[in-house]
């Protein structure tokens, strides 16, 4: 403020910057130089980040979506070095309802399914967060460009991101994986593609709306570079907004891929699959076969469950 | 109004190019040989070629798009390759069927759904309102051939009150049909439910805690009069736009329920042309089911818009 602002905007601008530090010296209090400053904002944010946390412990639903998540984690590493028997071999007469020794009866083939539930947990774990991450990284990158420069591309890319979520995802998946044939590769790679355009939109207004505050406005003013301000000074503020956004998309990565599997599209056989599973044995339910379909679905219904309630969990901790 | 009309028409127009091109660039710009895919690997390079070159995947890429492109507009898709019946002739049928379901799906869940919405937005955080919406977040994450395997074993066999097969018998009257439609529009209503009630539930809390809504209730008017004239007139427009939305989904939704129930609609035949690599019955039908997205999301922006003028002034979100 010793060197005369050359125009009217650089001076409103350096009278925002004096308030700032008025303001902020008002808050420290004798606190007194700027390295104080940064020192106790570091101490506040970990509060709050372990407030949070125990937040989020307190929160029923979050308890029982880990656990469940846990369990099929445990579920899908172990494989069939834990199962009762081994999913892939048949092992007993076929078609057995529930019984001791098969608690939850053996398939057509004489397979336990108990055993194939257990096991099937494995390819959707990695098929399913794997797309979602890929999904976020992208989308998160897309977001940032489209949210910080505008112009013309935001203008066609956002077009084109209202052009993709027009399209039903299965129908999209399907198309790919008819022209591509499919593999997990594959499965990925489309799953991702196809939950970019939802995540870069949400990244995209997260990034309008920070924009138009102050403190990128005086980050632009002492002359940072645009990765700057985007790495630094918007993404940790809309992080809350990306992880919300990330443990959603898993959610519907993994009923994504348990839809596909189910549509032949996905996971192929041998494996113990879920969404497999259904679709190999759903046309025995009429005839009141059950429970090689029932189990594996509720299987499905869970994993989504629980990650849905942990996303939940995680919106309302860090809303609080 | 007729201006916004118009531009909200453009936006559609635009919006089918951009889709009919992403269609296009998927089934054509990655490495694929239809003529492989479809002969098999075992079948000789020859017959590979005769069926490449029937199929006019030989023809320079923009003749096919200009192909694909004219189809669009004509929806004269060629014959489709695994029945050799022209592509209309099978979607239309088809999509008449899936139609009626989707209707039917529709009139149990969406008046269901405002009701529960409204209802629960009315006892804010009471047990019941918590209830309506973890049920809700829960049905709805659950993939409908899920619920559709899950309703059809314990309603269809377990107590035996409706059809376990959706299609019914030739001939038969539409309540015998509608039996038989029963259990798959019922798992739509699982899928769907819960995400209608939250934005209804949402739309109607802002509403009731709006000023107009203050004001009338303190002019003395009675609960039912607010309720009516000021709160759901107001509260809707959210649930407006995410029925239409979701009409477009309810389609792709249908190929699993159509599958499990066995239900000669729109997603069975989309289903059976992935499988056979039948493409141009496969790229007509997403394209198809994209239409009439549009059209359905274009009907929610215009009621909207009839509802309320100031969302006249924007054509997108």
């Amino acid at each position: 403020m010793q060197v005369p602002p050359p125009d009217a905007d650089g001076a409103a601008a350096a009278v925002e910057v004096d308030a700032a530090v008025a303001a902020g010296d008002d808050v420290i209090g004798e606190a007194g130089p700027i390295t104080g400053l940064a020192y106790d904002m570091r101490g506040e944010r970990r509060q709050a980040a372990r407030e949070r946390r125990r937040l989020l412990l307190r929160r029923p639903g979050f308890i029982i979506g880990v656990l469940i998540i846990l369990t099929w984690i445990v579920c899908g590493v172990g494989g069939d070095k834990i199962t009762p028997s081994d999913p892939l071999v048949p092992n007993d007469t076929s078609s057995l309802s529930p019984r001791a020794g098969h608690l939850m009866g053996t398939d057509q083939l004489g397979r336990d399914v108990l055993s194939r539930v257990m096991a099937g947990a494995r390819d959707v774990l990695i098929v399913a967060p794997l797309a979602a991450t890929l999904s976020v990284i992208a989308g998160a990158f897309l977001g940032l460009l489209m949210g910080y420069y505008r112009g013309w591309v935001d203008e066609i890319l956002s077009r084109l991101v209202e052009v993709l979520l027009s399209i039903p995802v299965i129908l999209m998946a399907l198309l790919i994986t008819a022209t591509l044939g499919s593999s997990k590769i594959v499965v990925i790679g489309t799953v991702a593609v196809l939950f970019t355009p939802i995540v870069t939109r949400t990244v995209r207004a997260a990034v309008l709306s920070e924009a138009q505050l102050d403190y990128v406005t005086s980050a632009r003013l002492r002359g940072e570079k645009g990765l700057f301000v985007m790495t630094r000074e918007i993404l940790p503020n809309i992080t809350p907004t990306i992880l919300v956004e990330y443990t959603v998309r898993i959610g519907y990565a993994v009923f994504t891929v348990a839809t596909l599997s189910f549509l032949g599209a996905g996971i192929q056989p041998p494996s113990p699959d879920w969404g497999l599973a259904v679709s190999d044995t759903y046309a025995l339910i009429p005839a009141g076969q059950w429970w090689p379909t029932l189990f594996p679905a509720l299987a499905i219904a869970s994993v989504v469950v629980a990650t849905n309630l942990v996303a939940d969990s995680i919106e309302a901790a860090l809303a609080a | 109004m007729a201006r916004y009309i118009l531009r909200r028409l453009a936006f559609s127009i635009i919006t089918l190019f951009l889709l009919v091109t992403v269609v296009f660039l998927i089934t054509n710009v990655f490495p694929s040989d239809p003529g492989r895919q479809i002969a098999g690997p075992f079948a000789s390079q020859e017959q590979v070629d005769v069926l490449n070159e029937q199929l006019g995947t030989n023809d320079p890429l923009l003749n096919q798009y200009g192909r694909l492109l004219r189809s669009s507009v004509t929806f004269d898709y060629g014959d489709s390759f695994q029945v050799g019946q022209p592509v209309s002739e099978l979607l239309w049928p088809a999509l008449g069927r899936s139609a009626k379901l989707v209707l039917y799906g529709l009139v149990l869940t969406v008046p269901a759904a405002i009701a529960a919405g409204m209802f629960a937005a009315r006892r804010r955080n009471t047990f019941i309102d918590r209830g309506i919406v973890t049920l809700g977040v829960a049905s709805s994450s659950i993939p409908e051939f899920v619920s559709g395997v899950a309703l059809q074993y314990f309603i269809g066999v377990k107590l035996g009150w409706f059809e376990v097969l959706a299609l019914a018998p030739r001939g038969s009257n539409l309540i015998t049909e509608l039996k038989h439609l029963t259990l798959p529009a019922l798992s739509l209503l699982v899928v769907y439910f819960g995400y209608i009630a939250r934005m209804t539930r949402a739309g109607t809390i802002q509403a009731l805690d709006a000023d107009y809504t203050r004001t009338a209730t303190m002019k003395g008017l009675s609960t039912r009069h607010v309720m009516r004239r000021h709160v759901a007139r107001n509260a809707l427009q959210p649930t407006v736009s995410v029925v239409g939305t979701q009409i477009g989904y309810l389609f792709s939704g249908l190929i699993g329920l159509e599958l499990i129930f066995n239900y000669p609609g729109v997603g069975r035949l989309i289903y059976n042309a992935s499988t056979s690599k039948d493409f141009p019955l496969l790229s007509a039908g997403v394209i198809l089911v994209g239409i009439i997205y549009m059209i359905c999301t274009l009907a929610a922006d215009l009621i909207i818009a009839w509802m309320n003028p100031r969302a006249r002034l924007q054509v997108t979100s």
